[in-house]
């Protein structure tokens, strides 16, 4: 266990919780804003993957591919916004809970229809392939390093967008009071369906990134789409900081356990139970950090609402 | 437009109208249909207890149909390896009968329900559901690494446990038990859904104040709905294995949380026969649109989301004469 193999899988984390936040963000955002909880946001994430997939397969490039990844999945979240979405704002939990499910049901058999049960394929571009030297000699994929830049840049840019420009104002305000801002002239409805496309785009974003390391393949969107979920109950429903600092915990959490867990329980047993014991509880380590966020704060990190 | 009591006996008057029949003319696949959806249906009615009764939207139901999976896997696997189960210290053997695999079921599914309803009623709309959502997903997780019983593959079960005096391995025999397992807890879900204790966990979701004013902890009524609902879909998940004679993660899965709750909005919610009538809606549809097109999901997801959109109160709701006050 040396120094280089625990900054790696550190990395590793770091890069899996930005990932994380890309999902959580929108989540978060839309169940701060409108109230809704969304299941189908993990659709996005697969349509995004899917978009950039056949993008990349037809033109071989892969700006062009993310390109595609956010017009659709953006596309694809504004046209679900006004048929189905605008619907439930006023309805309860169980009622968007059910709506968003027959919407996964939708958009994953209707994927499947489309493109087949076979994985696709997208390749990390020429330009971002191959491992860097970091200081200390440590060599890391250069892709991985990138992923995790766009991930603070992306938190940086919505920071910006809700801190600093008009339509963050109307965010908040929406969050607030939605009757006062619609007295003011604020077109609420437009509102939405903007946050929702926002949401989705970012959602469609992490598929298409993910989807270079991962293969592209229906049903990818829902494991990241409950992993998302814990990340913005451990931080807080509604922050945005919360879901950042939320999607940290669990990619360190979750990559770290997988490593060093079985690692730890060699020290008290034999390999081989330590190997099975130690993989079973980093599998439910993440669950367990968030009973313990739970246990300590019940409305999260940063939450002000249940 | 007819009363719902009615209604009740005339579905399950249905049911087991249509096992007799497929039992006359000789039909095995038909009656293990039916079975398949009285077992959804029990475990759909354990759900409603939670849902209809407390209002706790639990997207980790799966968690007990697992667990109740697991009961029957593991202490029949132990019978057919010839091996002891070992729980520290002690060792037992595994078990073969029914009524001893159902109380495992029901014992494990409730501790778990305990386990999970104290730390998650902590909580409630939004976090509840996704909280319930995560520890659904921490049991498959756990189920798949737990190499010892099969792991992702689950475990096969070569024979179908028995019960005594009956022969199981007949499929209309092995329909009886469900059903009539299936009616008791109806039976107990409508004594329930009347007890005092029904009508303050009635108010506890809607008026928590009020119920908390004259005295009344809100926290433990859930809690306590939430355990009995949960035994109930450990008890369906039993038997659920030993339809199939298999068990695997895929019991814990998240799909099949929301499954369970879709058969019980197709139903209606907080109705005693709504998951009965949407579990076998839900079969039916399973059967026939699946022998039409491989992508039968996408319709079935279009006619949910009519459901909710147009059809608020499923299709007991549509038929019942008795309107629920809305909650």
């Amino acid at each position: 266990m040396s120094a280089i193999l625990i900054i790696e899988q550190i990395l590793n984390g770091l890069q899996f919780g930005v990932m994380l936040f890309l999902m959580a963000a929108g989540l978060t955002l839309i169940f701060g804003v409108m109230g809704l909880i969304n299941l189908a946001h993990g659709s996005f994430y697969m349509v995004g993957a899917f978009a950039a997939a056949a993008v990349a397969g037809v033109t071989g490039s892969f700006l062009l591919a993310l390109i595609a990844a956010l017009i659709v999945a953006a596309l694809a979240g504004a046209m679900v916004e006004m048929v189905v979405i605008r619907r439930l704002y006023a309805s309860d939990h169980l009622d968007q809970v059910l709506a968003t499910f027959a919407l996964i049901l939708i958009f994953s058999e209707g994927t499947r229809w489309i493109f087949g049960s076979f994985p696709l394929y997208l390749n990390t571009p020429a330009t971002l392939s191959g491992p860097v030297t970091l200081p200390g000699g440590i060599q890391y994929p250069l892709y991985r390093l990138a992923l995790i830049a766009v991930g603070l840049a992306v938190w940086g840019g919505l920071w910006w967008l809700i801190e600093r420009t008009r339509i963050g104002i109307q965010i908040r305000a929406g969050e607030n009071d939605r009757e006062m801002i619609a007295a003011l002239g604020i077109d609420i409805s437009r509102l939405y369906t903007l946050i929702f496309a926002l949401g989705a785009a970012l959602a469609g974003l992490a598929g298409a990134l993910v989807g270079t390391i991962q293969s592209v393949q229906v049903g990818m969107g829902e494991p990241v789409l409950i992993l998302a979920f814990v990340c913005i109950v451990i931080g807080g429903i509604g922050s945005i900081k919360g879901a950042f600092i939320g999607a940290i915990l669990v990619g360190l959490t979750s990559t770290l356990g997988g490593i060093f867990l079985p690692e730890l329980f060699k020290v008290f047993t034999d390999p081989a139970t330590a190997q099975a014991a130690g993989a079973s509880l980093a599998s439910m380590s993440i669950y367990i950090l968030m009973s313990l966020v739970l246990i300590w704060r019940p409305t999260g990190l940063f939450g002000a609402r249940a | 437009m007819i009363a719902e009591r009615w209604l009740n006996l005339a579905v399950l008057a249905g049911l087991l109208g249509v096992a007799v029949w497929a039992r006359i003319a000789d039909q095995p696949f038909t009656i293990t249909l039916t079975t398949r959806a009285v077992i959804l249906a029990l475990a759909a009615v354990g759900l409603n207890i939670a849902l209809g009764l407390g209002g706790l939207v639990s997207l980790g139901h799966a968690v007990f149909f697992g667990l109740g999976g697991y009961a029957m896997g593991i202490l029949a696997f132990h019978v057919q390896t010839y091996t002891p189960l070992e729980i520290g210290p002690i060792s037992i053997a595994g078990s073969t009968s029914m009524p001893v695999i159902w109380l495992t079921a029901i014992a494990l599914s409730s501790l778990a329900a305990l386990g999970i309803g104290l730390l998650s009623l902590r909580t409630s709309g939004a976090y509840f559901i996704m909280i319930t959502l995560a520890f659904g997903q921490m049991f498959y997780y756990f189920a798949i690494s737990w190499n010892r019983y099969g792991g992702e593959d689950g475990l096969s079960i070569y024979v179908r446990n028995g019960f005594p005096g009956l022969n199981t391995l007949i499929p209309f025999q092995f329909f009886g038990i469900c059903f009539a397992l299936l009616c008791l807890v109806l039976l107990i879900g409508d004594r329930l859904a009347r007890s005092p204790f029904g009508l303050a966990l009635n108010a506890a979701r809607q008026v928590p104040v009020r119920v908390e004013t004259v005295g009344l902890s809100p926290f433990r009524l859930k809690l306590v709905a939430f355990v009995i609902s949960g035994a109930v879909t450990g008890l369906a998940g039993a038997l659920f294995a030993d339809l199939n004679r298999f068990v695997s993660p895929t019991m814990f899965s998240w799909q099949l949380s929301g499954e369970l709750i879709v058969l019980v909005i197709l139903g209606g919610v907080g109705r005693l026969i709504g998951p009965v009538v949407g579990a076998v809606l839900f079969v039916a549809l399973e059967h026939l649109l699946g022998g039409l097109t491989d992508h039968w999901h996408v319709f079935l997801g279009l006619i949910l989301l009519v459901i909710v959109l147009f059809a608020r109160g499923g299709i007991v709701g549509l038929l019942s004469r008795r309107r629920l006050g809305d909650g």
